[in-house]
């Protein structure tokens, strides 16, 4: 017998005795374990660093991942009781013109929101990285896209990239993906015959998602769950760099939320994080490298305020915060008279980035992606209480709805907006009394009316393809994909930026951000690759510092 | 149309178990369990839920009960949920569920409140009845090769059917 994995309802993360004391003489502390926090702590690791880090949430066991799934399914569980959504410690207020969903958008634990992303990793465009330059918009990165070119290599390889060679519209790279791309879907197969007559071209996808055995972790197996859980651990998550660094001596500590950063004018001297049982404990380091993602890391800097930095830690520039952004999510789809085969996987194998780079200031940069899962999953639907109960009615239902949606999606990029920013809410406080974060979230004119044409293009193709348009997000229903950056944005001035192009912040001589808060701005493509380029210079430069 | 081994095989994914099909179980924890009960409810509900072109509930059933039975905090749950339907059956027709035609079974379903109510374990009695009995029978099926394939999906979302059916057209 090895009826060894709960149901849904019993998934739980692991419990323990552990030792949540503080490491000793620990060279470096990395507060975050999602992928910029596991893969700084791996590189320190191995580079014979004292490691230790520290993570909020919880450590999952992996032995879990179908029960998690179960929820992922089932109507009873909403998003984030997937991966244990705690709402007293996952407190925020929502202030913008926008709703801003965050215990949607995030997964707090050993792994981070890797564990629930959907595993696209593309990289950014080489106007990206010089946006105000190029574009005359926007701000321009201190570094170029040749300066993270050789980290991007880097990154993808750590991650385990499926890509191909054959987006016309990328940047330059020398060296194929790490594994073969997955072939394209028969609906993608619908979507070329259309796209050819409006010449417009498609490619593959770059999938942070093993197209065949890599890094000892198994190739897909077509779960069709990705997002928000993978459990066959074929996509790529953070637990992978982070027991990685375990391995190497580094420390994780778990349920362990820094309250604050104890300081001096120049330097930080101890993270002080709580533990489940309530104490407190001083984690001392010669460095910090704070990767908490873009909503946690400002919320920490302004909590550890004093009376050098009484407007928030690294804040000397008053941005600290500031120009929060997300993507814009724009989609068109609808029915054809034809089986479409949709839902059989749960990832994406084609897009189009033809338009990204005609961006300017009026016009944001945008990617088209085509859907492999549009229209209900008949699991999920047929545990709906609405519409037939069960039996042959049922059954009849799920055969009239299943079977012939096609539908396309993209990505819009929103320009960094001072307006637009994470604060502290002071009237309403999380699990131990902190404010919790307010996100204000801002969305400009040109990002509106972008959307209003990517609906233009995605209309065009879905009318070349015979559809009947069923459903359009467009600038009233548009909504954000689920990518915080820009709140420590980084720069070459100490006025205009919170950290250098060392990542290093201006005002604290042993502190790091490795984090899509430092993106002075967003482009269109999915941050993650992005992300780990940037915490492997990051780790770069720590080790030079010291 | 038959539930299979790999039918099951592929519910007990999808509930979040798995194992082998073979052997007894002994559920955790201090209390027993008529499992047999268990069992014939979920099969007595299965007649009623399933399409009636679906055949083998039997084994089927019992080889995902059998992964549920893991898990004691589910199995409590799903033992309240069938003493629900013992007792309504025993009051509007004078006999156990198992007992009972396949419409007057559909009939304590429908009493009960299953039919509309939002699956919730730890909800109403309509709630978890919804939850343990219909909705679990109705997951295991629709998330199996064979449920997939009724509807025109031979990959249901929570089956490991692998990157190869996502490729091909519908003639193939």
């Amino acid at each position: 017998m090895s009826w060894d994995r709960p149901p849904a309802g019993s998934a739980a993360p692991t419990t323990d005795d552990a030792d949540r004391t503080p490491v000793r003489d620990a060279d470096v502390c990395v507060i975050g374990a999602g992928p910029a926090g596991g893969i700084v702590a791996d590189r320190l690791a191995e580079a014979g660093r004292e490691v230790v880090i520290l993570e909020a949430g919880p450590r999952f066991d992996p032995d879990d991942r179908l029960a998690r799934q179960e929820r992922a399914i089932r109507p009873a569980y909403d998003r984030p009781d997937v991966w244990d959504g705690d709402p007293e410690r996952d407190a925020y207020e929502s202030t913008g013109e926008r709703f801003y969903p965050l215990n949607h958008a995030r997964a707090r634990g050993v792994g981070g929101s890797t564990l629930h992303w959907q595993g696209m990793v593309m990289r950014l465009h080489e106007d990206d990285f010089a946006s105000e330059s190029a574009r005359g918009v926007g701000a321009d990165w201190p570094i170029d896209y040749d300066d993270l070119r050789p980290y991007y290599a880097a990154a993808e390889r750590e991650l385990g990239v499926a890509g191909a060679d054959d987006n016309p519209f990328a940047p330059p790279r020398e060296q194929p993906h790490p594994m073969p791309a997955f072939p394209p879907s028969y609906s993608d197969s619908l979507f070329a015959e259309a796209c050819d007559e409006l010449e417009i071209a498609m490619h593959s996808v770059p999938n942070a998602r093993n197209s065949e055995g890599y890094d000892d972790r198994s190739a897909c197996v077509g779960y069709g769950t990705c997002q928000p859980v993978c459990p066959s651990g074929a996509k790529y998550d953070a637990t992978v760099h982070v027991e990685r660094a375990e391995q190497r001596g580094a420390t994780v500590i778990d349920r362990a939320p820094v309250q604050r950063l104890e300081h001096g004018p120049d330097a930080i001297e101890a993270a002080v994080y709580a533990t489940p049982d309530d104490e407190r404990h001083r984690q001392s380091a010669d460095a910090f490298v704070i990767a908490c993602g873009g909503v946690e890391t400002p919320r920490l800097l302004l909590l550890s305020e004093s009376s050098h930095y009484p407007d928030g830690l690294a804040n000397s520039s008053g941005l600290v915060g500031r120009y929060f952004m997300d993507h814009l999510f724009a989609g068109t789809g609808g029915v054809l008279d034809e089986p479409t085969r949709q839902n059989h996987v749960g990832f994406l194998t084609s897009e189009s980035h033809q338009f990204y780079d005609e961006a300017d200031a009026e016009q944001a940069p945008f990617k088209l992606e085509f859907f492999n899962y549009d229209g209900p999953s008949p699991v999920g639907m047929a545990l709906s209480s609405d519409g037939a109960d069960w039996g042959d009615d049922l059954l009849a239902e799920l055969r009239s709805a299943y079977g012939t949606h096609i539908g396309m999606g993209g990505l819009v990029e929103q320009l960094p907006r001072k307006d637009s920013y994470v604060g502290l809410d002071p009237s309403t406080t999380d699990d131990h009394g902190n404010p919790v974060p307010d996100v204000h979230w801002t969305v400009g004119d040109r990002a509106l009316e972008t959307i209003e044409r990517v609906n233009e293009i995605q209309e065009r193709i879905l009318a070349e393809l015979g559809a009947e348009i069923t459903w359009q997000a467009g600038p009233e229903g548009t909504g954000p994909a689920y990518h915080h950056m820009g709140t420590t944005r980084m720069g070459s001035e100490p006025a205009e930026s919170v950290v250098g192009p060392d990542l290093r912040t201006h005002d604290l001589e042993n502190c790091w951000i490795a984090s899509s808060s430092v993106f002075p701005t967003g482009g269109a493509m999915n941050p993650t690759l992005t992300i780990a380029a940037l915490a492997l210079k990051a780790a770069d430069h720590v080790l030079e510092a010291a | 149309m038959e539930l299979t081994r790999r039918d099951a095989v592929a519910a007990l994914s999808a509930l979040g178990v798995g194992g082998t099909l073979a052997g007894c179980v002994t559920p955790p924890g201090s209390e027993p369990v008529d499992v047999d009960r268990l069992h014939e409810t979920l099969v007595a509900a299965a007649e009623v839920v399933y399409p009636s072109r679906v055949s083998g509930i039997d084994p089927f059933v019992a080889a995902f009960l059998e992964g549920r039975l893991a898990d004691r905090a589910h199995i409590e749950g799903l033992e309240g949920a069938v003493t629900e339907l013992d007792e309504n059956a025993r009051v509007w027709f004078d006999d156990g569920f198992t007992a009972l035609s396949v419409a007057d079974r559909e009939q304590v379903l429908r009493n009960v409140g299953a039919d509309e109510a939002d699956e919730d374990p730890s909800g109403t009695a309509s709630e978890r009845v919804r939850y343990y009995v219909v909705n679990d029978l109705l997951l295991a099926l629709y998330a199996s090769p064979t449920g997939g394939e009724l509807v025109g999906l031979e990959n249901p979302q929570g089956h490991a059917g692998g990157t190869g059916s996502y490729q091909r057209g519908p003639n193939a």
